[in-house]
């Protein structure tokens, strides 16, 4: 009895032992951050766990987290979907990356009796209504815009993030580009302070609100807005078009902004360039040292991210995410290339 | 000799051992205001930047603007302690009418399924009351209640504004179903630890039920139901999730209770994950600080009000 006990004991030293001896091989990167594209990241840290070997753990934790955790360097690359301030980059130390992964859509989403999807929103209108300037569903500011829609003589009732978001930067950025009052008054940033309107928690608080209350107006994922079946409107874009939001509207925006968008690709490029640009998107970053301290880890680091902008593209638009354009992958391609490992860079 | 010795060595045994419990026990006793001290410690550490530049006037201000980096808390409280109070409103005579009934009047086969349900009660998690909350109470407030209050009441200007279904009101209903088993439970095992010899007593002077209950059982049982209603007041103060998913979370002090509002404790939760800049941060920190100055002034004055009033006359003293 104890002489079995004994063996068996000693079987699982002997298995616990070995185990932790082939861990100690497989490589492991940890990153945390932002929580929207945590469905896309655990699918790829699936995939290239199974592909190549190399363990990738995803905390989604917020963007904020990630960039703090970034900055303590308890992470081996961080997540965001707002770029990181210089104030931050400084305290980090050492030049930080941003490298985008893929993009979302921000859309308004509405609730009102006896009008479908497609409402046309004009982006003073959207700034004026999200500023309470703008009050009644049948403002002829709107009706003009959407001259077959049965809008009623009823308040509008706005609503936003409570908690702050990624999705609340990227629609207020927007907000702040096309109207210099909302500028002037509200400004941006993942939290702001709201003129008008309830807040509800989280994408889904946002969605519950504006499902629940009539004659809602609020603003929510794409992503979200597509899976939940929400009735939401097209935007006007700089070129003058009222544009459907979609995963291929947002590609389009990327490749409408390319050319403003700067080399280290920390933008929020909203209102972009381009006919079929749905303006209202933004990327999602990965947040890495420029230079990597560790030979092993930095390696695959760098080559997982390649992968990622790479074959990685292909699990975006299942997921719901807004692969990168092709002309934007070779920019990226560019700044993973200038990631070095004591001055020398990683990829050959 | 020997059974001498024996006898010592055992009793000094049993002295060491004595000793070596107090000691125990003293320092589980002491573990609680150290958790407290170092709490205190570190709130006011990392709630410096924020101290030092706002001082006083984050308490009196009610901008809270993280773009600019202007905050002040004033609207949070105001909701947290609105919150509370009407959670409590609501609460305490449901629940020591609940609690009468469970002790006083109910027969027993009754007696067990409902403090079963009661118990229920306070075990579902706080985010499946916020749920319900957003799936059938802000409906029926919005559709139910608001229309009759403003029917009937409409002229009060704390039920002025839109029919929105969340707002502080539904704040304070959800509360108070939350709270309602902390007083039942604990008013409840209270009365029935009063002595029978008090009702007995009571009854024999010719006292009715009613009478009983009010001046022999309530006034005995006193102390034990103030304490379930601070429990219960403790737990609508720190209350969270359940809330920031009905109240609106828009920091403003209207006189209605139908407009929304915000709380402390929710605006920690909504914006400390995505807070990056040090003021931001240490603002938040900051308001945690100002609950729990809130939480124990609120303690406190509860505390001398009730040995206030626990000092009136009553018909039979213990």
């Amino acid at each position: 009895m104890i002489n079995g006990m004994w063996r068996v004991g000693c079987i699982l030293l002997a298995i616990a032992v070995f185990a932790g001896a082939a861990a100690a091989q497989t490589v492991t990167l940890n990153g945390a951050g932002a929580t929207f594209p945590f469905p896309l990241y655990s699918k790829w840290s699936q995939v290239y766990a199974d592909e190549r070997g190399v363990q990738i753990n995803y905390q989604s934790i917020g963007s904020g987290g990630g960039i703090r955790q970034f900055m303590a360097k308890t992470v081996d690359f961080g997540a965001s979907d707002g770029p990181m301030t210089d104030e931050q980059i400084a305290q980090a130390g050492g030049q930080v990356l941003h490298i985008p992964m893929v993009a979302g859509a921000v859309v308004p989403v509405y609730n009102v009796t006896g009008v479908g999807q497609g409402l046309n929103f004009a982006p003073d209108v959207l700034a004026d209504i999200f500023l309470g300037r703008i009050t009644k569903w049948n403002d002829p500011r709107l009706a003009r815009l959407n001259p077959r829609a049965n809008l009623p003589a009823a308040d509008i009732v706005v609503v936003h993030r409570s908690d702050g978001s990624g999705t609340t930067a990227i629609w207020v950025n927007y907000l702040s580009k096309v109207s210099p009052m909302w500028k002037a008054r509200v400004g941006e940033g993942t939290s702001v302070n709201w003129p008008t309107g309830l807040g509800g928690r989280g994408n889904e608080g946002v969605a519950g609100l504006v499902r629940q209350t009539p004659n809602t107006l609020g603003y929510i994922e794409l992503a979200y807005a597509l899976t939940n079946k929400m009735t939401f409107g097209n935007v006007r874009n700089k070129a003058g078009q009222f544009v459907r939001p979609s995963l291929s509207s947002t590609t389009k925006a990327m490749d409408g902004a390319l050319r403003s968008i700067p080399d280290d690709f920390r933008v929020f490029f909203t209102n972009p360039d381009g006919k079929d640009a749905y303006p209202v998107a933004g990327f999602t970053w990965i947040l890495i040292n420029a230079e990597q301290t560790d030979s092993v880890k930095g390696k695959a680091l760098v080559e997982f991210l390649w992968w990622a902008i790479h074959d990685g593209q292909k699990y975006a638009p299942t997921l719901l995410y807004a692969p990168l354009p092709k002309s934007l992958v070779t920019k990226v391609e560019r700044t993973l290339k200038s990631v070095t490992y004591r001055g020398q860079a990683i990829l050959q | 000799m020997a059974v001498n010795d024996l006898a010592a060595a055992r009793s000094s045994v049993r002295a060491t051992g004595d000793r070596v419990f107090q000691l125990l026990l003293a320092a589980m006793a002491a573990g609680i205001p150290l958790i407290m001290g170092a709490m205190l410690v570190a709130l006011i550490a990392a709630a410096r930047p924020a101290i030092e530049r706002f001082g006083f006037t984050f308490f009196v201000s009610s901008t809270w603007d993280p773009v600019a980096g202007e905050f002040g808390v004033l609207p949070f409280i105001y909701g947290t302690l609105v919150s509370s109070a009407l959670a409590l409103l609501i609460s305490v005579p449901l629940g020591i009418g609940t609690a009468v009934f469970l002790s006083e009047l109910a027969p027993s086969w009754l007696r067990s399924p409902i403090r079963f349900l009661v118990e229920l009660l306070a075990a579902i998690p706080s985010v499946v009351y916020g749920l319900w909350g957003i799936f059938v109470l802000v409906p029926w407030v919005r559709v139910t209640l608001t229309p009759a209050l403003k029917g009937t009441l409409g002229f009060l200007p704390l039920f002025a504004g839109p029919p929105l279904g969340i707002g502080m009101l539904t704040a304070g209903i959800i509360l108070s179903v939350m709270v309602v088993p902390f007083i039942v439970a604990v008013s409840t095992e209270v009365m029935r630890t009063v002595p029978r010899m008090q009702r007995e007593a009571a009854l024999a002077l010719g006292a009715t039920g009613w009478e009983t209950t009010r001046k022999a059982v309530i006034p005995y049982a006193r102390s034990g139901i103030v304490g379930a209603i601070f429990l219960a007041l403790a737990r609508a103060l720190g209350e969270t999730m359940a809330v920031t998913m009905v109240i609106g979370n828009v920091p403003q002090i209207k006189a209605s209770l139908l407009a929304p509002a915000y709380t402390v404790s929710a605006v920690i939760a909504n914006e400390f994950a995505e807070a990056t800049e040090d003021l931001y941060v240490s603002a938040l920190v900051f308001a945690g600080l100002a609950l729990l100055l809130v939480t124990v002034i609120v303690n406190v004055l509860a505390r001398v009000l009730v040995s206030r009033v626990a000092r009136g006359p009553s018909l039979i003293r213990e």
